[in-house]
């Protein structure tokens, strides 16, 4: 056994001293990268020289590092998939892909990665593009550092900025997406780590799960997005530090959340979305140390919503705290923060001493006449808030903060 | 009329109530800052405030200067001055005094707060755009209520209706109508009700600072375009104009035709 794992090392050593280094220029031997790729042996460098080179659908079938320096363009040209990935170990590095072909029946990428392990894509930037970089099948990858950006205007006829598929184990950090259709979407992808990276100006979201469990995203940044992040059928997320921003519009939302189960949303900061957190048929979710500030409904609720724990969260000035579209509640809000607390604290422990209610009647109200938003901070809404909240008719009676906090949770 | 305008806002500013007034926004103002520590929500309190108090105390006071100086309008009345000039002069003693008060008082204590290296000096501003130009309504149609009303008590009377009609039936009554027809498209309908009603536009103009976040979740064309650009602004400004015009014209008409 002793001399059989030798053998292999050997080998392996051997195989790591006769690699070598191919050069790709338009005055070297070498003029092109498919030709440096058919050219290489296993474990080859292959490094590419400042140039254009108009080449497509390259195919890297050997574990190769391939390097660009100060950052050569790949020209696709529009005429279909650029780079396609599918031996295992395969490192990319620096490269400029434009020109990524559009088609309505095939998901061209910049980069495809297939049935692969152990990859690493890094410093790339893609521009003009319809899929990014589209890791199908493959595990234990990494991509950092990229720079994506699209020119997406409608949702049919656009790719994603980062898209996996089936794939487990892969690392996404600090990346830069903008205007693409999703930033960064993951499907049937589990134990991912999404991390450090900034996805704006996109036109559906920034960030989309479909059926992926145990997967963590957090230190992220979502922008100005058609919505910022849309969590939808998967399982055990964790969503820790994120940054929500303006995402603006009629059906937009800072976090999208439908039938999600056992996740948990720490530390986030929700500021000016239209929606902070739109929740639909999830449960059991922790929320703490979470920040939602200037937004026009912190949180909305649609339903199907069980055992959610809201806990030290600071509500900062939003049009609406939380919405109910039905008066049963089974979620708990305990000790959070609310700018809108008008009670008191007379024995001074920090903790107001008449419950708050977060969900007002003229919530309800605008959930069922939409128009009547125009109507907000009226006297008159006041005064009809005020008798609701002394005698609950219309909003779950049982939904209250019995522990409103005086002062703004510092964490 | 400029004579009879200095002559009444001096008067008025030698009167004990501009001062109750002034000390009072600057009480408020002082409160605000000392309890909140937060600029962007004191705004926000106050504009809860401006919109409903600027106009009671708009029309209260203008209905009482008109009738305490009935007797020195007519004595004015019986020389070769123009009646548009006196009664226009002696409104915009009033309205101007009130303006005056409401922004020295609101304005010093947000001022010594450091508002100028804030981020709420431009939502401040509007809030004080609009509180001047609820003076000049709301001063405008009490001197029309006390011209039509001989007798004080009616005259009071009326004025303080009017005021509890556009501070709170008027939005009553529009919610109730939204909530009756909800079953056809009401944005027009919703921005037009707005625009009837001087309260309600100011309100919509201050909404548009605070709140655009929440007007931009409803669905319809023209709400977007009203609170997406700065088409709403433009609008709300121009509308609070003709509210200032139409009762101030009503004023020059009434004055000329009156018996005294």
């Amino acid at each position: 056994m002793k001399s059989i794992t030798v053998f292999f090392i050997a080998i392996f050593i051997a195989n790591i001293s006769i690699a070598q280094t191919i050069e790709v220029c338009s005055t070297c031997p070498v003029s092109t990268l498919k030709e440096a790729i058919t050219q290489s042996k296993d474990f080859d460098t292959i490094i590419v020289e400042k140039g254009s080179y108009k080449e497509h659908a390259i195919v890297v079938d050997k574990p190769l590092t391939i390097i660009g320096k100060n950052y050569p363009v790949i020209d696709g040209e529009k005429k279909g998939e650029i780079i396609t990935i599918t031996a295992d170990n395969v490192t990319v590095d620096g490269l400029f892909i434009i020109n990524v072909g559009t088609s309505y029946t095939e998901d061209y990428a910049a980069i495809r990665v297939k049935n692969s392990k152990n990859f690493v894509i890094q410093n790339l930037v893609l521009e003009k593009l319809f899929f990014g970089i589209y890791i199908e099948k493959s595990r234990n990858g990494k991509v950092y550092h990229n720079k994506i950006i699209g020119d997406a205007v409608e949702e049919y006829n656009s790719g994603n900025g980062i898209q996996l598929w089936y794939s487990k184990n892969v690392e996404i950090e600090h990346n830069y997406v903008e205007h693409v259709r999703d930033g960064i979407y993951l499907e049937f992808s589990d134990d991912c780590l999404i991390k450090n990276n900034i996805s704006t100006l996109n036109v559906r979201y920034g960030l989309h799960f479909m059926f992926s469990n145990d997967d963590t995203y957090q230190d992220n940044t979502f922008e100005n997005n058609g919505a910022g992040v849309a969590v939808m059928f998967s399982k055990r997320i964790k969503m820790y530090n994120n940054l929500f921003k303006e995402n603006w519009g009629t059906a937009s939302y800072g976090m999208l959340l439908k039938e999600i189960n056992d996740a948990e949303i720490i530390g986030n900061i929700f500021e000016d979305n239209t929606i902070g957190i739109n929740i639909e048929g999830s449960n059991r979710i922790n929320y703490r140390h979470n920040s939602f500030s200037n937004n026009g409904w912190a949180i909305k609720v649609k339903g199907a919503c069980y055992a959610n724990n809201f806990t030290e969260n600071n509500f900062l000035y939003n049009s609406f705290d939380i919405a109910y579209n039905s008066n049963v509640n089974d979620n708990v809000f305990d000790k959070n923060y609310w700018s809108n607390y008008t009670g008191y604290d007379l024995d001074k422990n920090g903790i107001g001493d008449v419950p708050y209610r977060p969900v007002k009647l003229f919530s309800y109200i605008v959930n069922r006449t939409p128009e009547t938003i125009i109507l907000l901070r009226s006297m008159f809404i006041d005064i009809i808030d005020f008798s609701e909240k002394v005698s609950p008719v219309f909003t779950p009676d049982n939904l209250l903060d019995k522990n409103p906090q005086i002062k703004r949770i510092t964490w | 009329m400029l004579k009879i305008l200095r002559y009444s806002f001096f008067d008025l500013m030698r009167s004990r109530w501009s001062y109750v007034y002034f000390a009072f926004y600057l009480l408020l103002g002082v409160i605000l800052l000392f309890l909140n520590n937060d600029l962007s929500k004191a705004v926000i309190t106050l504009m809860n405030v401006i919109i409903v108090l600027v106009p009671l105390i708009g029309t209260i006071f203008g209905v009482m200067y008109y009738y305490n100086s009935q007797e020195f309008t007519e004595l004015l009345l019986a020389q070769p001055i123009k009646r548009a000039s006196i009664f226009l002069g002696q409104y915009l003693g009033v309205a101007l005094s009130l303006s005056m008060s409401l922004i020295l008082g609101l304005g010093i204590p947000f001022v010594f707060y450091g508002l100028f290296e804030s981020s709420a000096v431009w939502d401040f501003s509007l809030l004080l755009i609009t509180g001047v130009f609820l003076t000049l309504i709301f001063t405008a149609l009490a001197f029309n209520i006390a011209l039509s009303n001989e007798n004080k008590i009616k005259g009071f009377g009326y004025a303080i209706l009017l005021w509890l009609f556009l501070a709170v039936i008027y939005d009553g009554l529009f919610l109730m109508t939204l909530i009756l027809f909800e079953d056809y498209p009401l944005d027009k309908l919703s921005l037009f009700g707005t625009m009837l009603n001087p309260i309600d536009l100011s309100r919509t103009l201050i909404l548009l600072k605070l709140d655009i976040s929440a007007l931009l979740g409803y669905t319809g064309a023209v709400f977007k375009q009203f609170f997406g650009t700065s088409f709403g602004l433009i609008v709300s400004f121009f509308m609070l104009t003709v509210w200032v015009i139409l009762p101030v014209g009503r004023i020059i008409n009434k004055s000329k035709k009156k018996d005294f």
